[in-house]
């Protein structure tokens, strides 16, 4: 119970007649950083806004730090969700957020977030609505790393941020974590730029959850594995096949869980193995016209 | 640095192993810790952690209560000999099976190894 952050089960929430998330269980653990990671409307925002009691579940139970956190005060004192295009009041300047937010943020470091302004170059008394996409982008980055919030949410903090900003940003996350660990949950489409970062990966697909994994499991183990076609289907059968592609007498395959011996006798058997990002990975996983049960050879036996 | 297709923690491991076989950090003499690795490599703390970990289930590094981790005496000698041992699987099996392929015999390996470490010398 004190190692869990999160515990959802069951998880539905029904918009008229879609369902955006759909009977999901899953636990996050603390002080980990977990990856929530999907294709567009595959429901990590309302997954999100159901943890963070911004919306109201269908059916199914979630506990955030052992309460539903619809309306309960000690819960959400504790979260802080930063939301892709965050809203501000019009007449503000990024100082009065900065100002404000020791009222919403128990452990608000103000001394880090004045260090992250300046890293962000964010001029503090232009007004929110004078700010560049990326500027503003910045805003919710500094509240959501000075708020030593103990869950913090970012969901694609950072549209309009340019490379050096998204650099500054994942090197600040990881300095701040590992002197303050607490549990961080990033919803992100630039999987291989956060890919090192993440100890925990959830992905998401139509409302339900496709992969709860260890990264370094994730990562380490999908192999694709080439070479002539019947080799290739000799060495694969009985495993667990994630996408099969090929050209001529050439399959190209890629297998989960590859261990040591097994790469040793692949490359014995004359195959090519080659590494398999967590992105291709995850783009291979979700994309789900090809990948079961048609194959390139099946779809072109069916065109024959 | 860090790449693709190998788990990060054995990365990690293997870096510390060549720092310490090339001398940079010397036997009993403290090892980064862990949420440095982290920093520098931008990687996850607790990947960092368990390529250390790995190092220290080997008898490579030691804990020193509250103070950190440093290399062991003979971790060395030790890594030089295992990875003597890789040296023959990784490069020299398949050194000889490609030569094999191409109708080389090893006396024909050895002559070309000893004339390509006399070009490079001279040059």
């Amino acid at each position: 119970m004190t190692d869990t952050a999160v515990r959802v089960t069951g998880l539905t929430k029904k918009f008229g007649a879609f369902t955006a998330i759909d009977d999901v269980s899953f636990t996050v653990e603390r002080n980990k950083i977990y990856g929530l990671l999907g294709r567009n409307g595959a429901g990590k925002t309302t997954l999100m806004q159901l943890l963070t009691g911004q919306q109201f579940a269908t059916s199914g139970t979630l506990e955030v730090f052992g309460a539903s956190p619809v309306e309960n005060a000690r819960v959400l004192q504790s979260l802080c969700f930063i939301k892709e295009s965050q809203k501000y009041p019009d007449s503000f300047r990024p100082e009065h957020v900065f100002a404000n937010a020791p009222w919403f943020f128990a452990h608000w470091d103000a001394a880090f977030a004045a260090r992250l302004v300046d890293d962000f170059r964010l001029p503090l008394n232009r007004p929110i609505k004078k700010l560049s996409r990326g500027q503003l982008s910045a805003v919710g980055v500094i509240i959501g790393l000075a708020s030593r919030a103990p869950l913090t949410f970012f969901d694609e903090p950072y549209l309009g941020l340019d490379a050096v900003a998204r650099q500054i940003f994942y090197d600040r996350l990881l300095e701040d974590y590992a002197e303050h660990p607490r549990t961080i949950i990033l919803s992100t489409h630039l999987i291989d730029e956060v890919s090192n970062l993440l100890e925990h990966v959830l992905v998401i697909d139509e409302g339900r959850i496709l992969m709860d994994q260890d990264a370094e499991q994730l990562r380490g183990t999908a192999s694709t594995v080439v070479g002539k076609k019947t080799d290739v289907d000799a060495f694969v059968a009985g495993r667990d096949i994630i996408s099969r592609d090929g050209i001529g007498g050439l399959a190209s395959v890629t297998v989960a869980g590859l261990g040591e011996t097994e790469r040793t006798a692949a490359r014995a058997a004359g195959l090519e193995l080659s590494p398999v990002s967590l992105q291709q990975l995850i783009v291979q996983r979700t994309t789900s016209t090809t990948s079961e049960s048609m194959t390139t050879t099946d779809a072109w036996s069916a065109r024959s | 640095m860090i790449e693709a297709g190998k788990p990060i923690f054995v990365q990690i491991a293997e870096q510390i192993e060549n720092d310490i076989i090339d001398g940079v950090i010397e036997e009993e003499t403290p090892v980064p810790s862990t949420n440095e690795f982290a920093v520098f490599h931008r990687i996850n703390p607790a990947t960092a952690g368990k390529g250390v970990n790995r190092l220290v289930e080997d008898g490579i590094l030691y804990k020193r209560r509250g103070i950190g981790m440093f290399v062991a005496t003979g971790a060395r000698q030790r890594l030089l000999g295992a990875r003597t041992e890789k040296f023959r699987g990784n490069f020299v099996g398949p050194l000889l099976n490609e030569a094999a392929k191409l109708g080389i015999t090893p006396e024909q390996v050895a002559k070309m190894i000893g004339e390509s470490e006399r070009r490079s010398s001279t040059s």
